[in-house]
């Protein structure tokens, strides 16, 4: 079906050189799990706009390399990427440790890196486009949720050991103790990937309603670990009405590996859930299961961002005029395109995105219900609620300057600290 | 609200004349807050709440519905009940509502939080016992005086353990919102000693303190005064909470110091200081010093002036509760109860490592029979575990039954693997015959091949294995000793395996060959017995044990291509740790690891990472002293 | 018994010293930066860091191939080497940017200033705000670079201390080693390890004030500086072990109690070859991650240990150059297959991706080179050999 479509797309193929975009996401290793389907992403979109003719009238050519989830090899990758393959534009990486090893080298090569998944924040490069949520359009916005919505007062912060969770637990205890919460209705626990012995920790979670404030779980705990995780969960007898469980990391994926029939009522908060109202989206779905030629595929958040980020360099390049990294970047700014959920998505001065913040209700066939869904929430690259960060703003086509102190008017650096 | 207006009159036109009985007021509420109906926040839905529950019975019965999520708004502004049977009425007046496609509404449970509240006086004697429990339970998260005088009047109950619940619930509330002092010390007094989480949850909330600065002893229900510069308080947190509380200005940080000094730069100097000099902190702090004097900068909180607010203020913690005799109480019963938790703590963390001790003894034990027969190092051994999950896995997925499941997957886990097992011997452990270290290795590759291959087969997303529903939840004492049932299971599994094993190797002929093996395999061939043979059985048989416990792991953890590297090296470590040759020694091994694990993560409950640390950095150690293990293999053999 | 030169009595030195000069001459003629820029840069790297890899294998070739001790923790000293000198790289880098950006107040900074910024810079990103006590030394270059071999040699020497006077020995030592080396990786996964936990430290590539040479030169210099390091150590190695001190290295390897009751020191010897292998491997690691760029703590888990046994399996152990051959081949047909760019085959009704196949590749290739070619691809030079005797 894919290889008939592929032909009957090069029958009307566009003249010219074709334009290299990379694909840099790991294959094999600990995150070709979630990495893979980004890949397929990149590739049905590329087989797409061939369709539609291509850009500057040139057909698109996708480079795949595969990083094997191995840090160095991402930075190998890149710079092999850029200097052998001479690729116009880069998607990939998935954990901060992959990104801030491809740093340099798009820093230093000039190229122009699309990141696709939530993350921590506290970084702003000239050669990255951050499609994915900064800390301020996910965690805020949930913590809120839970605060006003769920009467929650009383916080268990349990997150996988590594900068993710890290900064954003800071940022929240922060967020929280500015709000009035006192620091010992705050409990914050880490676990090593891949956790799988969890009876502890959720028995401490447990007994913290002993405090008599309602108990909630906000969780960056990170991919397999979560199976774990939930299943102790659900043999304590934790019900949502009981410790709702607000999970960061927790998607349509990770749930198809799990029997959801407990879980239903927890909660996780992204910027697209694949129930999303929408015709684009609904079309988007149909497009994805033909493409991958499996009908149980689901869709989920880092996809929808992949797509924002492939088609906001699409229009930057036809804004443009050309596909060089300079150009593109300053016409890439204010660049508006659809999202999945029915709105639009801008690409701000910080090189980060608007995006709509949704809450959604684990259903028991592991979708989710939609139950709070915000207006689009600009990206912050720098948080607002840690006191070093918040003097600092990013502002390309402004300052030329990624990490700009407002107090004293500096230029703190121009290229990025990895 | 523009919706509003169309849709009004259209309401008034069509349903006045049509319901004779219907319930005007709930009709005007709806129509009043269809936006609130649809979008409700817990924050300003309560008053909605009450409007509705004002109504009647139908409006109840509509807030019934509206929290159990069988609520609907219709295109023309209608509110329908969907009832079990799919069947549409409308809430106003009752009637059938043929052919409606509401648009569900789905308040969360924030909203539906408030909405039972409001229906708890009502459901407490409802004749449905699954109404009257759903209304203790939303008691239990809190509740007012009016619930508490209802639920009184409501004690009598039909069902003894609901009748029992109210009972507690009532003492429990009366803590809370108890009418007088007297009452509410008595309902503490009543309870006093228990351990369980409702009990404390209503206790501890009457100890919250908060800390106030004050010259002299505050109005209120002080709890203690805390001395400045105790351990409680240390020097710098007391200035802080002075700062804090703003009796004293906060001293000058570095960065003040600097903009200041930049804002009084003139000739290249500040206050006669050259700004060459100003990188040294002393020289920054005479120039601010001379602008002081010169009194262009206002000047900053000094030492002294530091010292002063320090010895004038006393820093005191009040009871949030006002009332001195009920924190008492509350104080005195938390004392009590602190002995008896600590020891049930103490139990329920004992179960957690007996739990982790079990797995791993599942986990090690193959490797174990293996080590200790032939003295070769099975790195697959972590694949066939893996192996025994996927094969879990893969049954379910044939048969749906998930008990059947089980019980087909545990022998057929135990028989691939012994498959496995018999193969891989054949093929490489048989070749490399007293070459422990080659055999470590070539092993390892299998592991790789293994591992890669289970990802090409069954892709790199975990998959899902569930326990039967009898196995799910948990074995619940009180609040604080529970253990779920599947780790329970799980350790009745490895008893099983454990009295198993002992029968084989005592009892039986193979026992007694593989024994004879083990202990001197020369002698044992000369007396007929096959040593590659018994080799190759007890291979089989400690992979077909690790199969086995594969599919015990993926009952409580994740299924993927890399469950046996979580376990494996903990395999070796119980192996090491033990001593080999001796399924006590596994044992005693995985207790040890087991029970270590659980009881330095207890100690550093914030970092489980940590605790794993320490764990290994222990049994490197203990590895020093105890060099072939806890229980060291005696004869021959030990010095091979 | 005549005393012929070291270097004459083994040919094979002379010859891999010969085939490295040519290697890196070649290297260098067709790089980007010195020749043709037939070989790309991110090639030249590769290049480079495959020789470290080959460095870390020669030793861990001493500790398995010639005293017996299989380690299954040689990685752990490599690692470290890279993370002391990527504490100094780190710092100073940061420390250039953080002083240039303060320079823009008309105040002069303060040391305390300084330090400061770059505590924010390097620690800001993972939540702290206190310089680790580790970090001590951060700002000296002399002293970071004597702890890429002090801090593994002391953990060598304590850890070989502890196993050996207890007589640890086979595979009990090897998961023991096994155990170090995951204990030093899950240690500095945590976020509070003074290390920067997950992340690791990044940016290596870029030297702090040579920002104006461009890495085309400066991935050329690592080149040259690792082919100088394996040359070096190769010749200490060969020296080391074609003596009497081989002599009785390769009799504790072959049976240790003998060599005990003949009145030998064995722990002596053990823990010397054990603790300088490990300095070798530090400084391996040392000229490996400023190539890499980037190094976390999961370069240091047993899985990366057990692949150095591999090469060295695979090479031929016993005979340093096939240790070498062993990291040069391997490592460089991973990157290939794994690059995506090994040609697919197409099987009727299947297409092997060399992608998922290859890890299935090598395992199985591995079983095979125990089983059958216990010498590994080194094997082959000795039948050449004996043939030219023949001759």
């Amino acid at each position: 079906m894919t290889s008939a479509l592929t032909l009957a797309h090069t029958a009307h193929a566009q003249e010219g050189e074709p334009i290299k975009i990379g694909v840099l996401h790991s294959l094999s290793g600990t995150m070709a799990i979630s990495e893979t389907t980004l890949k397929d992403t990149v590739l049905m979109l590329v087989e797409q706009q061939n369709a539609k003719g291509g850009v500057l009238g040139r057909p698109l050519e996708a480079v795949v390399v595969d990083p094997a989830s191995d840090w160095p090899l991402f930075a190998e990758k890149a710079r092999e990427l850029l200097t052998v393959s001479e690729v116009d534009a880069i998607f990939g990486c998935w954990t901060s440790v992959s990104r801030k090893s491809v740093l340099p080298v798009i820093e230093e090569l000039n190229g122009l890196l699309f990141y696709p998944v939530q993350y921590e924040g506290e970084e702003s490069s000239k050669n990255v486009i951050y499609t994915g949520a900064a800390p301020n359009q996910q965690a805020i916005p949930a913590v809120d949720y839970m605060r006003d919505e769920l009467g929650v007062e009383s916080w268990a912060l349990l997150g996988t050991d590594y900068v993710y969770p890290r900064t954003t637990n800071n940022i929240l205890d922060a967020y929280l103790k500015d709000n009035g919460t006192a620091p010992e209705d705050i409990f914050v626990n880490y676990t090593p990937f891949g956790h799988s012995d969890w009876s502890r920790i959720v028995a401490d979670v447990v007994a913290l309603g002993a405090g008599g404030k309602k108990v909630g779980v906000v969780s960056t705990i990170n991919g397999d670990a979560n199976v774990g995780f939930y299943k102790e969960l659900a043999a304590a007898g934790v019900s949502a009405d009981d410790i709702p469980v607000m999970a960061f990391s927790v998607g349509e994926e990770e749930l198809s590996g799990l029997d959801t029939a407990d879980l239903v009522g927890h909660l996780a908060a992204w910027n697209y859930f694949q129930t999303a109202e929408s015709d684009v989206n609904t079309a988007f779905i149909e497009e994805w299961k033909a493409f991958t030629g499996d009908e149980d595929r689901v869709t989920n958040d880092p996809m929808e961002a992949t797509v924002i980020g492939f088609n906001a360099w699409v229009a930057a390049v036809e804004a443009a005029g050309t596909t060089d990294v300079d150009p593109v970047l300053d016409a890439i700014v204010g660049v508006e395109v659809p999202n999945l959920t029915g709105g639009t998505a801008t690409v701000l001065p910080n090189h980060h995105i608007t995006k709509p913040v949704l809450i959604g209700e684990i259903r028991d066939d592991g979708q989710f219900d939609i139950v709070s869904q915000t207006e689009p929430v600009p990206g912050d690259a720098w948080t607002d609620f840690l006191p070093e960060s918040a003097v600092l703003e990013a502002d390309w086509p402004g300052q030329s300057c990624g990490m700009f102190n407002t107090e004293t008017e500096t230029c703190v650096q121009v290229q990025s600290n990895y | 609200m523009t919706r509003l207006g169309r849709v009004l009159p259209l309401l008034a036109a069509l349903l006045m004349p049509i319901c004779a009985q219907a319930n005007p007021a709930l009709e005007a509420v709806i129509a009043d807050n269809l936006e609130g109906l649809e979008r409700p926040s817990r924050l300003t839905v309560e008053p909605l709440v009450a409007q509705i529950a004002a109504t009647g019975p139908e409006g109840l019965a509509l807030l019934q519905a509206w929290s159990e999520r069988q609520l609907g708004l219709t295109e023309d502004g209608r509110a329908v009940i969907i009832g079990d049977d799919d069947a549409a009425t409308d809430a106003v007046t009752g009637q059938p509502v043929p052919e409606a496609d509401p648009q569900m509404l789905r308040p969360n449970s924030g909203v539906r939080g408030v909405i039972e509240s409001a229906l708890v006086a009502g459901a407490l004697n409802d004749p449905d016992p699954s109404r009257r429990r759903a209304a203790l339970d939303s008691l239990a998260r809190g509740g007012s005086f009016e619930q508490l005088t209802a639920l009184r009047a409501a004690l009598d109950d039909p069902d003894p353990t609901l009748a029992a619940r109210k009972a507690r619930l009532e003492r429990l509330l009366t803590i809370q919102v108890g009418e007088n002092s007297e009452a509410r010390v008595t309902a503490i007094e009543d309870l006093a000693g228990d351990v369980s989480l409702d009990f404390r949850a209503a206790l501890n909330p009457l100890l919250v303190t908060r800390r106030v600065v004050a010259t002299e002893e505050p109005q209120g229900n002080v709890a203690r005064e805390i001395s400045i510069d105790g351990d409680d308080l240390p020097r710098e947190a007391a200035i802080a909470l002075l700062v804090s509380e703003g009796v004293l200005e906060p001293r000058l940080t570095s960065a003040e110091q600097r903009a200041a000094l930049a804002a009084n730069l003139s000739d290249g100097r500040v206050g006669g200081v050259p700004v060459a000099d100003l990188s040294d902190p002393d020289a920054r702090d005479r120039a601010y010093e001379a602008l002081e004097d010169a009194g262009t900068v206002p000047p900053a909180a000094t030492e002294a002036e530091v010292q002063a607010a320090l010895d004038a203020h006393r820093v005191y913690e009040l009871y949030a509760e006002p009332d001195p005799a009920v924190t008492e109480a509350a104080r005195a019963a938390q004392i009590r109860a602190q002995v008896r938790l600590g020891a049930m703590q103490g139990i329920d963390l004992g179960l957690d490592a007996l739990s982790l001790a079990s797995i791993y003894f599942l986990a090690a034990i193959g490797l174990a029979v293996t080590f200790g027969v032939m003295r070769v190092i099975n790195m697959a051994h972590g694949e066939f575990i893996m192996m025994g999950a996927y094969t879990g896995y893969t049954v379910q997925t044939l048969i749906a039954d998930r008990t059947l499941s089980l019980v087909v997957a545990l022998p057929l886990a135990f028989a691939v693997t012994f498959g496995a097992g018999v193969v891989l011997y054949r093929l490489v452990i048989r070749h490399l015959a007293h070459r422990p270290l080659e055999t470590l290795l070539a092993t390892f590759g299998v592991s790789i091949a293994l591992q890669q291959l289970a990802k090409n087969i069954f892709g790199t997303q975990a998959r899902p294995l569930t326990a039967p529903a009898w196995l799910e939840g948990s074995i619940t004492i009180n609040d604080v000793i529970s253990i779920s049932s599947i780790r329970v299971a799980i350790f009745v599994l490895a008893l099983l395996f454990l009295g198993l094993f002992l029968f084989i190797m005592k009892r039986t002929r193979l026992g007694l060959e593989v024994r004879a093996v083990t202990q001197n395999p020369g002698m044992a061939a000369s007396m007929g017995i096959n040593p590659d043979r018994i080799a190759m059985m007890t291979f089989g048989l400690g992979s077909g044990i690790a199969g086995i416990a594969g599919v015990a792991i993926g009952l409580f953890a994740q299924v993927t291509s890399e469950i046996g590297q979580q376990y494996i090296v903990q395999s070796f470590m119980t192996v090491v740790v033990g001593g080999v040759g001796n399924i006590w020694g596994t044992l005693a091994g995985a207790t040890l690891i087991g029970g270590l694990s659980k009881v330095i993560e207890s100690f550093n409950p914030g970092n489980t990472l940590a605790a794993q640390t320490f764990m290994i950095l222990f049994i490197i150690i203990f590895i020093q002293f105890r060099p072939r293990g806890i229980i060291p293999q005696k004869g021959r053999a030990a010095e091979a | 018994m005549t005393r012929t030169p070291f270097i004459l009595r083994t040919p094979s030195t002379l010859i891999v010293l010969a085939v490295l000069a040519v290697f890196t001459i070649t290297v260098t003629l067709l790089s980007a930066a010195y020749g043709t820029g037939a070989i790309p840069t991110s090639m030249v790297k590769t290049l480079g860091m495959t020789l470290c890899l080959a460095l870390a294998a020669v030793a861990m070739d001493l500790v398995w191939g010639y005293l017996g001790i299989l380690s299954l923790g040689q990685m752990a000293f490599f690692a470290l080497g890279g993370y002391m000198i990527g504490q100094w790289l780190m710092y100073a880098r940061t420390e250039g940017i953080v002083a240039a950006s303060l320079s823009g107040n008309p105040i002069p900074f303060t040391p305390q200033e300084l330090r400061d910024g770059v505590t924010n810079q390097i620690f800001g990103v993972v939540g702290s705000a206190e310089l680790p006590m580790v970090w001590g030394f951060a700002h000296s270059l002399t002293l970071q670079l004597i702890l890429v071999v002090a801090v593994p040699g002391l953990l060598a020497l304590v850890f070989g201390w502890l196993a050996f006077r207890s007589r640890v020995n086979g595979v009990y030592l090897s998961i023991l080693t096994q155990a170090m080396t995951l204990a030093l990786a899950l240690w500095l996964f945590q976020n509070d390890s003074g290390f920067r936990g997950n992340n690791g430290l990044s940016g290596l590539q870029n030297l702090p004030g040579l920002d104006h040479v461009g890495q085309a030169r400066l991935s050329v210099w690592f080149l040259w500086a690792s082919a100088l390091a394996l040359g070096l150590f190769y010749v200490i190695a060969a020296w080391l072990v074609s003596g009497k001190f081989g002599s009785v290295t390769r009799a504790i390897r072959d049976d240790e109690t003998r060599v005990r009751f003949l009145g030998y020191p064995v722990e002596g010897f053990k823990l010397v070859v054990f603790t300088l292998a490990a300095m070798i491997t530090a400084i391996a690691g040392a000229l490996y991650y400023p190539q890499a760029g980037i190094i976390n703590p999961a370069e240091m888990m047993p899985i990366a240990s057990i692949y150095l046994a591999v090469w060295v399996a695979i090479g031929g152990r016993g005979r340093l150059y096939g240790a070498v051959i062993g990291a040069f081949v391997v490592s460089l047909l991973s990157t290939w297959f794994t690059g995506g760019r090994a040609p697919s085959i197409n099987l009727p009704g299947y297409v092997v991706n060399w992608v998922d196949w290859w890890q299935v590749a090598l395992g199985l290739s591995f079983v095979l080179v125990t089983l059958y070619a216990p010498k590994g691809i080194a094997g082959i030079f000795d039948l050449i050999g004996r043939k030219g005797d023949r001759a």
